[in-house]
């Protein structure tokens, strides 16, 4: 059974219906891109997939015993974090929070899987350090490493690597791709539609109707990513090579 | 010297008072550094000018203040919260809203309906400013705020992991399970609490002082979340004693007394800070 499916999904904010009709399954070791314009309701489809919206009609399935509060979300950062007071570590064991219940204190084991996800991720030296004056990219590995120990399942990454230069872009790229290869089953909303075509399994194409939902070499060949590649000017023959070198593993 | 121990000696509720001054500035600075993170620091502005409408209708009823405004205060902090959630009313200019309003509709109860007991000025100027000198506490208050300052800090410390995830990342904590709604609405009912708590002795305008200042000045020097709170906990509490003890001796109001000590730390504070980030 899949991790999240939906069903005649639609979604959208204060009545307006965005996004109709749409119908795509998550499955184990998944790597979804979900790719659109701006404003096609990406956004929007990821809050009401963790729960921050509500849905505006359709059925939203989660199985495989996958529990809401199971999902681990990298989010785009907000203005407060940016003066915030808190150390690397401080932040990423809030994300173990979800484990707690009532219980007022961190149990040893989510200490452990704190400072396991934080080796994971190369950032243990950085712990003590104050999250406001770490690079951007350490600060996403910060929140990534966060995100994991809320669910070592399944991750919704949004625009993980906006605002971040090539080099750090490409890391946090190979960061990702490792981690779906030791099983994390990874949604991304995206706008880079070159890295989504190389690293995902499967697209999801939404626009005021979701266009495409299927395999990445189908995607490829459809006529929704010819459109779309037209009209952003991008050139489709200089995506298809990293392609065809095999980062199919589904 | 002998000032001090004639005043301990002569007026027990000094000595509750000054137990007491100390637990609410503690409390006003706990609850300040998650308040000032999550920009909320006008929303304690905002409430405190609640409790002195609220105080003023208590005033002209003859009731005992703290029961009217306590859950006046406590309603206005949630609705103050949702408000901010909504995005047709700017949470800014509804905190201006009411805040300018209860103001008004305060004084003209004073004035429509005047206490036999004293004169309109001085009920407003003790409402607004709080007690003008530190014998005026009352001996009541003092158990109730003893009793609510346990509350408060109870509750801080038994949620601060929580506090902390919702202050950081309110959409990360509810994404993963955390209801950072009940969370913020406890956090407001705090600040509501802590308020009325301080509005007697330090009055309604000046508990804004208790609450931002101490969490200011330790975020010039602290960098990390843990650091900040019990750093901003010891200036609290330093304010408070150092605050009190000028206060009898020079006979200064309690309120202005305790929030220009905060500002000085700050300023100090400021200074660290400042020489802190020049040597790296």
């Amino acid at each position: 059974m899949a991790l999240i499916k939906t069903e005649n999904f639609s979604l959208g904010y204060e009545g307006h219906v965005i996004v109709e009709d749409l119908n795509f399954e998550v499955n184990e070791g998944d790597y979804l891109c979900i790719v659109g314009e701006n404003g096609s309701g990406k956004s929007t489809l990821m809050k009401t997939l963790l729960g921050l919206k509500s849905k505006m009609g359709g059925a939203l399935i989660f199985g495989n015993g996958l529990r809401k509060n199971q999902i681990g979300y990298l989010p785009q950062q907000t203005l407060t974090q940016r003066d915030f007071p808190a150390s690397a570590y401080e932040v990423v064991i809030s994300g173990c929070l979800n484990r707690s219940g009532l219980f007022p204190f961190y149990s040893s084991r989510q200490k452990e899987s704190a400072r396991y996800n934080m080796k994971l991720l190369g950032i243990t030296d950085l712990a003590g350090r104050c999250y406001r004056e770490l690079s951007g990219g350490q600060q996403q590995r910060v929140l990534l490493a966060r995100a994991l120990c809320a669910s070592s399942k399944l991750l919704i990454l949004d625009e993980p690597v906006s605002g971040l230069d090539p080099k750090v872009t490409q890391e946090m790229y190979s960061i990702i791709e490792h981690l779906n290869s030791c099983g994390v089953t990874i949604v991304m909303v995206s706008h880079d539609i070159e890295a989504s075509i190389k690293y995902a399994s499967h697209i999801l194409h939404i626009s005021h109707k979701p266009l495409f939902f299927g395999r990445t070499e189908d995607y490829l060949k459809s006529d929704v990513f010819k459109v779309f590649c037209n009209t952003s000017k991008t050139d489709i023959a200089a995506m298809i090579p990293p392609q065809s070198d095999g980062k199919e593993n589904n | 010297m002998e000032t001090l121990i004639f005043y301990f000696k002569t007026y027990p509720t000094v000595r509750y008072s000054v137990l007491v001054l100390t637990l609410v500035s503690l409390c006003a600075a706990l609850l300040g550094v998650s308040l000032v993170l999550k920009r909320f620091s006008m929303i304690g502005d905002g409430l405190s000018h609640v409790a002195f409408g609220a105080t003023s209708v208590a005033t002209a009823a003859s009731f005992t203040p703290v029961y009217i405004a306590l859950p006046f205060t406590v309603v206005s902090a949630v609705l103050l919260l949702r408000i901010r959630s909504n995005t047709k009313i700017q949470g800014d200019a509804a905190i201006a809203m009411i805040s300018a309003g209860s103001l008004a509709f305060g004084y003209m109860i004073l004035n429509l309906f005047p206490s036999k007991s004293s004169s309109i000025s001085a009920d407003a100027c003790s409402t607004l400013f709080g007690s003008a000198s530190i014998i005026g506490i009352k001996r009541s208050d003092v158990i109730l705020c003893a009793v609510l300052a346990f509350v408060v800090l109870f509750v801080f410390i038994f949620f601060y992991h929580k506090i902390f995830a919702v202050t950081f990342d309110e959409n990360f904590a509810t994404a993963t399970g955390t209801k950072a709604e009940i969370y913020n609405t406890l956090i407001a009912v705090i600040t509501g609490v802590v308020i009325v708590m301080a509005m007697n002795m330090v009055g309604s305008l000046l508990i804004s002082a208790l609450i931002t200042f101490p969490a200011l000045s330790a975020m010039r020097v602290f960098k990390t979340f843990k650091k900040v709170i019990i750093c901003s906990a010891f200036i609290a509490v330093f304010c408070a004693l150092i605050g009190t003890v000028i206060c009898i001796l020079a006979s200064t109001p309690v309120g202005s007394t305790i929030a220009l000590t905060n500002i000085a730390v700050f300023g100090i504070f400021y200074l660290i800070g400042a020489l802190k980030s020049g040597k790296k």
